[in-house]
């Protein structure tokens, strides 16, 4: 136990925005409830703490560690492994740890390329051709960056994780109802879900909590949000722009579609659903209205992007992990 | 001595043609090769992707999804579901490296043992010209290939050099 008796909370970022961060905040004053009910021991944007102090901790002292973002990097890989063997309950916190979500869409590409762009490319002003160096010798000694891996995995391909919670970012008020169920789990009110469930979200699909007019889909063509003027009644599939929300796990209360917007699917796939880019790519070719193979390729030539577009937040999560050219290295 | 290269394929038939047809083929005596592996549906229109993808990542070389003739469907029009999502899957995979030879959809009926033995022995041979896929299976890992992640840690090392092409 800690020294005020408190028992201990962390939460650490790897290959993420800081979204998920700037997500716990927006719980507001329910931050306050972590506060007298948890001891902070490890945050690393909200707190200064170095890893060395993680490493001194006892084994399974900490009670509960948000693990936000993938593992990109051998640094990422250490943190999680480090975190896992000093916490009781490790969640993987938003899209990235659940399942690669932004940050994997690098397994599109072969690590040269993505180095290329970043360092070689009208991305970055650099004329004189400057690279990271893996290790670089100053004065006090040998310095050493992160070394990346050739592909993005999700936190559950490195270690065990307790539970998921997916979103990107996972809603407030769906933080908030976590928070509250572990501090009532504390005060002995109530009892945690079984290992390996999805807490913080529905088991449903967005469709489900989608309050849009749905009727039968004929599509003769797909658009681009930005292509057409949505109804604001009218299911959006329906209108020829492509909604994650059949393949999405619900959780969300269909913000986006209530919003005038598609469904990108970051709650990741719904219940039972093994792979979302396929779950996604059933939903949509079976609302395509023909049965010409000439024209239901032309019908997809409106989808110019489908791995991109089916994979947006899975890539990592997916059945297949990556694309060929990212694991080969070529 | 290196054995030669023998291409795994899944099959997925429907129940009331093609896999009847693969029936007709054996009763028949029609020889098609044992490479393929064929797993019976109800309906070609029960396939989904995620089938395909697992055939993909557990292993197989090449994946073959089989059904009744356009307008023979069991169940009416769900052989067209089938064409649709094997078109959008077969965009899909392409942009993922899956080569599109590697994945074919055709139709028998259930007198046509003749034509999808054919069929199954030209697949077989298109996907052994490609070689074998040898798609990762632990989280984007070869299990054997340790160095695969050495090679790719260091990007910097295999870099080319082309520092003037920074300027606009």
């Amino acid at each position: 136990m800690s020294t005020n008796g408190k028992p201990k909370f962390a939460m650490y970022w790897a290959a993420s925005c800081g979204g998920c961060e700037i997500a716990v905040l927006n719980i507001h004053e329910k931050i306050l409830d972590v506060d007298a009910n948890f001891e902070v021991v490890f945050w690393p944007v909200a707190m200064d703490a170095k890893y060395k102090d993680v490493e001194a901790m006892e084994d399974g002292s900490i009670l509960l560690t948000l693990f936000n973002g993938a593992i990109r990097n051998d640094e990422n890989e250490h943190i999680a492994k480090l975190l896992r063997q000093k916490t009781k309950i490790l969640v993987a916190f938003g899209s990235c740890a659940n399942e690669g979500c932004m940050p994997a869409l690098a397994n599109l590409s072969p690590l040269h390329e993505i180095f290329d762009v970043a360092y070689h490319t009208i991305s970055t002003d650099n004329p004189q051709g400057i690279h990271p160096e893996p290790h670089y010798t100053v004065p006090e000694g040998e310095i050493s960056i992160p070394t990346l891996y050739p592909v993005v995995k999700t936190l559950d391909q490195v270690v065990d994780v307790d539970y998921y919670m997916p979103g990107c970012p996972p809603e407030s008020h769906q933080i908030a109802a976590v928070i509250d169920l572990v501090i009532q789990v504390l005060q002995g009110r109530a009892e945690l879900p079984p290992k390996g469930s999805v807490i913080g979200a529905g088991n449903s699909t967005v469709c489900d909590e989608c309050k849009r007019t749905r009727n039968v889909k004929n599509i003769k063509e797909f658009k681009r949000i930005q292509e057409v003027m949505l109804d604001p009644q009218l299911c959006i599939l329906e209108q020829g722009v492509i909604c994650s929300g059949p393949a999405t796990r619900s959780g969300c209360t269909a913000l986006c579609p209530t919003a005038g917007a598609p469904c990108i699917g970051c709650y990741g796939p719904a219940a039972d659903v093994l792979d979302f880019g396929a779950r996604l790519m059933t939903a949509v070719a079976s609302v395509i209205d023909s049965n010409d193979p000439t024209e239901i390729e032309h019908i997809l030539d409106g989808i110019p992007d489908p791995a991109g577009m089916f994979y947006r937040f899975n890539l990592a999560g997916s059945v297949l992990h990556s694309s060929k050219s990212a694991w080969e290295g070529k | 001595m290196i054995e030669p290269f023998e291409p795994l394929i899944i099959g997925f038939t429907c129940n009331w043609c093609s896999y009847r047809a693969a029936d007709m083929a054996g009763i028949s005596r029609i020889k098609y090769p044992p490479n393929i592996r064929l797993i019976r549906l109800m309906c070609s229109g029960r396939l989904d992707p995620t089938f395909v993808l697992k055939a993909l990542a557990g292993g197989a070389d090449g994946v073959m999804v089989t059904g009744c003739h356009p307008g023979d469907c069991h169940y009416v029009d769900q052989n067209y579901k089938a064409l649709r999502r094997f078109l959008l899957l077969k965009r899909t995979l392409t942009q993922l490296g899956v080569e599109p030879e590697r994945l074919k959809l055709y139709w028998a009926s259930a007198a046509e043992g003749i034509y999808l033995a054919q069929a199954i022995t030209e697949f077989t041979e298109q996907v052994r010209t490609l070689g074998p896929l040898h798609w990762p299976r632990n989280g984007g890992f070869h299990e054997e290939g340790k160095e695969l992640v050495a090679a790719a840690v260091n990007p910097v090392v295999a870099l080319p050099q082309q520092p003037e092409e920074v300027k606009e």
